[in-house]
């Protein structure tokens, strides 16, 4: 047994040890588990001064939505940052691991990250792991070469357009951005573009829905502007409101009180010898 | 060149929630009025409620098509009945006659979940709830479709109706009044839209009572 | 059937002024047989902070051992309690290395952080977290516990309202599935006392 007993925290990886277990499961018929996802639109175009983001904040699983108001703009660096499509937990992880390794890289050069650097980290990752890596993404920043917008597919091709959509609402986003979008647009008209494309998302795609949120990245700031629009609140609220027919029965209760938290001072009696 | 497989599949499913609820002079018949798709939404006002007969109301969803058909066929089995005894047909007889014609098509079912609601010889308000094949029971209330199981368990907490075994069996009717009813019908809706993305755009409740039948819309989330 | 619906369970977590509530059913099957009506499926990590394991049972009890161990482990080093936060970001990552072999459970974690401000958060079994202000659900009984959730929270509860509410969508909602349910088991946490209770449900 070279094998160390106890299980260190890992040093991370991937760790493939149910892998054979859970093959084993499927191969006797059991289907395998489905992941949240984010059925998502998110949009990008690039504006005279910098790039505007957008995205819509609904994640479903199945049919049913389990997050109505999810942060689908993930931060990559200050002056960058990326849309994720597809399952939840690899867009979120994808964009996590290379913003640390942005951040670690501008430590080490001092510089400010460049979009092609995120662009080739996220691409030769999603590569790496020949789309198991099920994360679609729209990536845009402001660097010293100018305004990029790129997307990314979750086999690792990309693509530098001057907009974008991605996620199961991208056609429906794409025919606003195809009869709408011009060269040198204002930002106002930028915003006011990339909302109506998530919004033809949110409304014609069952997979999109709930808000809209922008990010406006320009030379030297940024803008999150999270739930910019909210055209979709609940319709219908009880004015009565209602009670429970039947109380519950209760079969046992335990109480336990909770610690108080004890500050300790630090004064000059306990500090002097 | 590969062989081609036939993978070509008779149905769809079209989605939408449909809800009934009975009480002591009244029945409530809702649904939703979006018709999707996979991810697409085909229409946003589709009305999945029929008058079958003057006292019966069905809402039904699942395959569109099938229900069509089904709804055709029970009007002109309906209007053959009118010819033959001279007047419409009650909603236990419908409810009957309904189950008779999905169980006909066992080994080829309409892809159809319905309620059928309406007002019985007495006046009480009655709901009949189905499965795709035929198999039916009367109830104080019931929800078919996508958004059932969103649906269901808060009916059960506000509406518990006693248990069908006992003996001498009690009414299944809710003690709501109309007005309540209807209120908590726009409740459930309004909460099925919040999760299951095929309910929503519109929601249409049909009400029956000894004054005749009144239909109503409300707005629902359109995302 | 799914290995997520081999043992059973429901699942949820909610938020009230200054507190929060979690629940959970007391069944433990193998798909549609019972084995057991006073099964554990929330964990105590510290006194105010809880962890729901719902989906495969033995993959449950192994990623809870796991994360009792890292736990201990910041305890020794930093001195303290984490914070529920942390907690999430741990149970994140320690089931997204498994990435591409998952533990099959969906983990709830409830907690409450600094200044008193109550934290709920689910996960799939992937590790993608679910932020949610409201209300989080987990489970065979995930859709009716939306449903339910949906129609009957209300922001700001008091305790005990917050009690009342929660105890009545975890048993409606078991009620409608047939791998969950035998009563339920509620913890109710405002800072200064946990209120452990277990409810009378229908036991078929």
């Amino acid at each position: 047994m070279s094998q160390v007993a106890v299980e260190v925290p890992p040093k991370g990886g991937f760790s493939f040890d149910l892998c054979r277990r859970n093959g084993m499961l499927s191969k006797k018929g059991v289907p395998p588990p489905s992941y949240r996802k984010t059925g998502t639109t998110i949009v990008g175009l690039i504006f005279q001064d910098g790039v505007i983001l957008g995205a819509d904040t609904r994640a479903t699983e199945g049919p049913i939505v389990c997050d109505k108001n999810c942060e689908k703009i993930h931060y990559m660096a200050p002056n960058i940052y990326c849309c994720g499509a597809g399952t939840a937990a690899d867009t979120e992880a994808v964009t996590d691991m290379v913003s640390s390794q942005l951040q670690l890289h501008r430590y080490h050069t001092g510089r400010e990250s460049r979009v092609v650097t995120a662009l080739t980290l996220l691409k030769s990752h999603l590569f790496k792991y020949q789309g198991h890596v099920q994360a679609a993404l729209v990536l845009g920043g402001v660097d010293a070469n100018g305004p990029h917008l790129h997307t990314i597919y979750p086999h690792g091709s990309t693509d530098t357009l001057p907009f974008a959509t991605m996620g199961s609402g991208s056609l429906a986003a794409m025919s606003v951005f195809e009869s709408k979008y011009c060269e040198g647009l204002t930002k106002e008209e930028g915003i006011k573009l990339v909302c109506e494309a998530i919004c033809s998302g949110i409304f014609n795609d069952l997979g999109s829905g709930s808000n809209v949120d922008v990010c406006v990245i320009t030379k030297g700031q940024k803008e999150y502007l999270r739930n910019h629009q909210l055209p979709n609140p609940r319709t219908y609220v009880s004015s009565k409101g209602f009670s429970f027919p039947k109380k519950t029965e209760i079969l046992l209760t335990r109480i336990t009180p909770l610690k108080e938290m004890v500050e300790v001072i630090e004064g000059r009696d306990t500090m002097e010898e | 060149m590969t062989k081609q497989q036939a993978n070509w599949s008779p149905y769809d499913n079209n989605g939408g929630s449909c809800v009934a609820i009975a009480g002591a002079d009244y029945c409530v018949i809702a649904a939703d009025t979006r018709m999707s798709s996979g991810y697409n939404i085909l229409t946003r006002e589709y009305s999945k409620i029929c008058k079958l007969a003057d006292k019966a109301v069905m809402a039904s969803s699942g395959f569109q098509a099938d229900v069509n058909a089904l709804q055709k066929h029970l009007a002109a089995r309906h209007l053959t009945y009118q010819h033959q005894h001279n007047k419409q047909m009650s909603c236990p007889a419908m409810a009957q006659l309904l189950s008779n014609t999905l169980y006909y098509k066992r080994f080829f079912p309409y892809y159809a979940f319905n309620v059928l609601g309406g007002l019985d010889s007495e006046g009480k308000g009655c709901v009949f709830t189905y499965d795709a094949v035929g198999s039916y029971e009367r109830v104080g209330y019931s929800s078919q479709g996508s958004g059932s199981t969103l649906i269901m368990p808060f009916l059960d907490n506000q509406l518990k109706s006693p248990s069908p075994l006992l003996f001498p069996a009690l009414d299944a009717v809710t003690p709501l009044s109309e007005s309540e009813a209807v209120d908590l019908v726009k409740t459930v809706f309004a909460s099925a839209t919040e999760r299951d993305i095929y309910t929503g755009d519109k929601l249409e409740i049909v009400v029956l009572n000894a004054g005749g039948i009144h239909r109503e819309y409300m707005e629902l989330r359109k995302d | 059937m799914s290995i997520f619906e081999y043992n059973g369970s429901a699942l949820i977590a909610m938020v009230g002024k200054n507190c929060f509530a979690i629940a959970s059913d007391r069944r433990l099957g193998v798909q549609l047989q019972t084995i057991a009506t006073d099964f554990q499926r929330i964990y105590k990590v510290h006194d105010r902070l809880f962890l729901g394991l719902s989906g495969l049972a033995t993959d449950a009890q192994t990623l809870y051992q796991r994360l009792v161990f890292r736990h201990k482990l910041y305890q020794l080093r930093e001195e303290r309690d984490m914070k529920p936060e942390t907690f999430a970001s741990l149970v994140s990552a320690i089931l997204y290395e498994k990435r591409f072999g998952p533990y099959f459970c969906q983990p709830v974690i409830a907690g409450l952080g600094d200044e008193d401000k109550p934290f709920i958060c689910t996960m799939d079994s992937i590790g993608a977290k679910e932020l949610a202000k409201d209300f989080v659900v987990a489970g065979t009984a995930s859709e009716s516990l939306y449903g339910a959730c949906e129609s009957m929270f209300r922001p700001d509860m008091e305790p005990e309202d917050l009690f009342e509410t929660i105890s009545q969508a975890l048993l409606s909602s078991v009620d409608r599935d047939c791998l969950s349910g035998w009563g339920g088991h509620v913890y109710v946490v405002t800072p200064t006392e946990v209120k452990e209770r277990i409810l009378k449900g229908r036991m078929d």
